[in-house]
């Protein structure tokens, strides 16, 4: 689209650890509404990418630009309620809270209410803590009949594994992103799970209206829910395409399978 | 819960889910409790709490309420204003001790003899809360960078620093030492509120019940707000909170900024009621107690605090040096028992062993006066009420010198055998060792008070965060799944 500016973007975006460089010059955009694909094998600098964009690394150069504003270098809070929410690969729910308040802990960003006035229970705060309830098992019951009922109240540990998946993605959706940034979602799901988080992730845009940028391994994913992929190898994007054209590139195959031996 | 045709899996989840439920969900008499107790809103809690307090200048005498009552007001006030950082906010604040003991010396040094300066406690204690919340802000600086066992040690310096400084540097100021070095500050007046003092011990109760009152719903509130909910997120885990739009640092300061000031707050009213401070009133051991009483109520649980400053305060006045050494007794027949039945299920088992340790004491006595009066001959010390029951139940022997220290290393011989034996072995064994403890204590800790009160104590806490690790009211929490 040209004329267009995309809604999120990266520029010749750099970081390295000791003498080690993850991301080198990687230059990246998404347009409003779009689902993008980051793939590439383990160590590729996909997480770290999102660590990036997230504000937890600072770059070494290189510029993010969300809504045409730079901000590379802000603390991860403000980076958030600037609407760029992610979920973690590694799974970090707030455990010990109920399934509603870890959706509600994620609305601070965009509640305004001080201390004072929680203590003194006025008209803002109670009017808030309402409308934040309402707001979360709205998120939740994106998921259908899973994280409602009965769960909104049970301890986040009590879930499986795959609703632990659904539940990070719906904190995420409670700190009100216009980007959400999804790391390896269908991780350890089942093949049934997988096919059913892949028209989720469809819905997220059609229904939720976000625009998301994830990182998958699991290709039938990647295909089903990709209007573009790109591909990552040692902090380098080696393709970007349609799905086919990434699969199918040389330099793809090789990072995931190693050069073809040659007589 | 509407369900959709066809959604059977959702019950099976459900089922799956609460299965630690089910087996939590406490049986008899003890889970009924349990379960009554949650039933009952918070604001009826609170206020059934403020009744039966507010009953106590009725019948108690004014020594019982002040050791009683108004020590125990105290220790819940400091108690919530540990549990805003420990609890709510996870931060390990070994320095909160300082900030009840600059509350306490600032209010010395605005209205007292020592100065001169006589300000009234409606301007100094809101001044007073707002300096030392101001204090716990610089205090909490060091927690942006530093978690756990880091923070722990830094703030515990900062603690052990404000006691040498008010004991030790003691500068000069207007030409006497600011802080009046060991001897403190004397002569404090009481709270004062536009032109009415509080000087009874009922007046300085019913304030403090009204101070604590308040703090409980605003802290209440504040737990079920954003805030609240803020901080129990960066205590389950800081980065993930910080991604979901908290901001993690400030809330951090706010946590020390808000403890700070209730310790402020309760550092005022006593120096106002004891009239004079002291460096050793904000030492370590005023610290421990403190988290004791977090930690005993469950961490994080406002009623907990509440509860566990009651118990503790509560045993520590029971236990001290000017009362008689029979209720130390007491106390420690409550917890053999209580250690009997907790140890011991079914009930009707429990029971078996408590005759069986009656039944051997008194055979065992009567065989011994039998066969050898004089290591019977022993005289019960300060029996109180239960006197001639131990003297017929507990081999008491006199003049044989160092029986009691035998009889100590047997206890601990056999306590130790009593862990390596495994089911019925481990019930029957039970039965002499309880009977050698009482031995012991009859003939051994009875003559040591000051040990034995400690003692009493400490295996006391062990044994009720043993039976409950997560504390009184507190709920078990998950690490890692």
């Amino acid at each position: 689209m040209p004329g267009k500016r995309p809604l999120f973007e990266l520029k010749g975006l750099e970081k390295s650890f000791g003498g080690l460089q993850v991301v080198a010059g990687l230059d990246l955009h998404v347009d409003e509404g779009e689902i993008v694909s980051l793939i590439g094998p383990n160590g590729a600098g996909k997480t770290t990418v999102f660590n990036l964009v997230t504000g937890i690394y600072a770059p070494d150069a290189g510029e993010i630009v969300f809504e045409g504003r730079n901000i590379a270098g802000l603390a991860p809070h403000k980076i958030t309620r600037l609407g760029i929410a992610r979920t973690f690969q590694t799974l970090r729910l707030f455990l010990n809270m109920t399934v509603k308040e870890n959706v509600m802990a994620a609305a601070y960003g965009h509640t305004r209410s001080t201390a004072i006035e929680a203590v003194l229970r006025l008209p803002r705060a109670r009017r808030e803590e309402r409308e934040i309830a309402r707001f979360a098992e709205e998120k939740l019951a994106f998921f259908g009949p899973r994280l409602v009922g009965y769960r909104l109240d049970q301890p986040a540990y009590s879930l499986s594994y795959a609703n632990r998946r659904r539940l990070e993605i719906a904190r995420a959706m409670g700190a009100n992103p216009r980007l959400l940034l999804l790391d390896e979602p269908a991780a350890g799901m089942n093949p049934a799970e997988t096919h059913e988080l892949t028209e989720l992730i469809g819905r997220l845009r059609t229904d939720g209206g976000y625009t998301v940028l994830v990182i998958e391994h699991d290709m039938h994913v990647v295909e089903g829910i990709s209007d573009r992929v790109v591909a990552l190898d040692h902090g380098v994007k080696i393709a970007e395409g349609s799905f086919e054209e990434v699969a199918t590139n040389e330099l793809v195959i090789e990072a995931y399978l190693g050069l073809r031996a040659t007589a | 819960m509407s369900e959709l045709p066809g959604e059977t899996r959702v019950g099976v989840d459900e089922w799956v889910a609460q299965h630690e439920e089910r087996l939590e969900q406490r049986r008899g008499l003890a889970g009924l409790v349990e379960r009554a107790f949650g039933y009952v809103p918070g604001s009826a809690r609170l206020g059934a709490f403020a009744l039966v307090a507010a009953s106590l200048p009725f019948w108690m005498s004014r020594g019982d309420l002040f050791a009683y009552g108004i020590f125990t007001l105290l220790y819940i006030l400091l108690g919530l204003g540990l549990n805003v950082v420990v609890g709510n906010a996870g931060l390990l604040d070994l320095g909160y001790v300082a900030f009840f003991g600059f509350g306490a010396y600032s209010y010395g040094l605005l209205s007292s003899a020592y100065y001169g300066n006589h300000w009234p406690a409606v301007a100094t204690i809101p001044l007073i809360m707002v300096a030392t919340a101001a204090v716990g802000l610089i205090l909490g600086l060091s927690s942006r960078r530093l978690l756990g066992d880091y923070l722990a040690i830094v703030t515990l310096f900062f603690g052990q620093a404000f006691v040498v400084f008010v004991n030790a540097a003691n500068p000069e100021v207007h030409g006497q030492g600011l802080t009046g070095g060991p001897n403190g500050i004397a002569d404090i007046d009481p709270l004062g509120f536009f032109g009415y003092e509080l000087t009874s011990r009922d007046q300085q109760f019913f304030f403090l019940l009204g101070v604590v009152v308040v703090v409980v719903a605003a802290l209440h509130f504040l737990s079920e707000s954003r805030t609240g909910r803020a901080w129990r997120a960066l205590r389950e885990d800081p980065l993930a909170a910080e991604a979901m739009s908290i901001p993690v640092n400030r809330l951090k300061l706010m946590a020390f900024a808000i403890g700070a000031a209730i310790a402020g707050l309760a550092g005022c009213i006593f120096a106002s009621v004891l009239t004079a401070v002291t460096p050793g009133n904000f030492a370590v051991p005023i610290l421990i107690t403190i988290y004791a009483i977090v930690i005993l109520g469950g961490i994080g649980s406002i009623t907990g605090v509440v509860l566990g400053a009651i118990v503790i305060n509560v045993s520590f006045q029971f236990l001290a040096p000017e009362n008689p050494q029979s209720n130390a007794r007491v106390l420690f027949l409550a917890v053999l028992l209580l250690l009997i039945v907790l140890a011991v299920r079914p009930w009707w088992l429990a029971t078996a062993v408590v005759g069986a340790v009656v039944g051997l004491g008194l055979v065992a006595q009567a065989v011994v006066e039998a066969v050898a009066p004089t290591w019977t001959g022993g005289t019960v010390i300060e029996g109180g009420r239960l006197g001639g029951v131990i003297q017929d139940w507990v081999i008491i022997p006199s003049g044989h010198g160092d029986f009691g220290n035998f009889a100590y290393a047997a206890l601990v011989v056999s306590v130790l055998v009593l862990t390596r034996l495994r089911s019925w072995a481990r019930t029957v064994a039970l039965v002499p060792t309880v009977y050698l403890a009482m031995i012991v204590w009859e003939t051994s800790f009875v003559e040591q008070p000051a040990v034995a009160r400690w003692i009493l104590f400490g295996s006391l806490l062990v044994a009720l965060m043993t039976v409950r690790p997560q504390g009184l009211l507190g709920t078990p929490r998950v690490e890692i799944v």
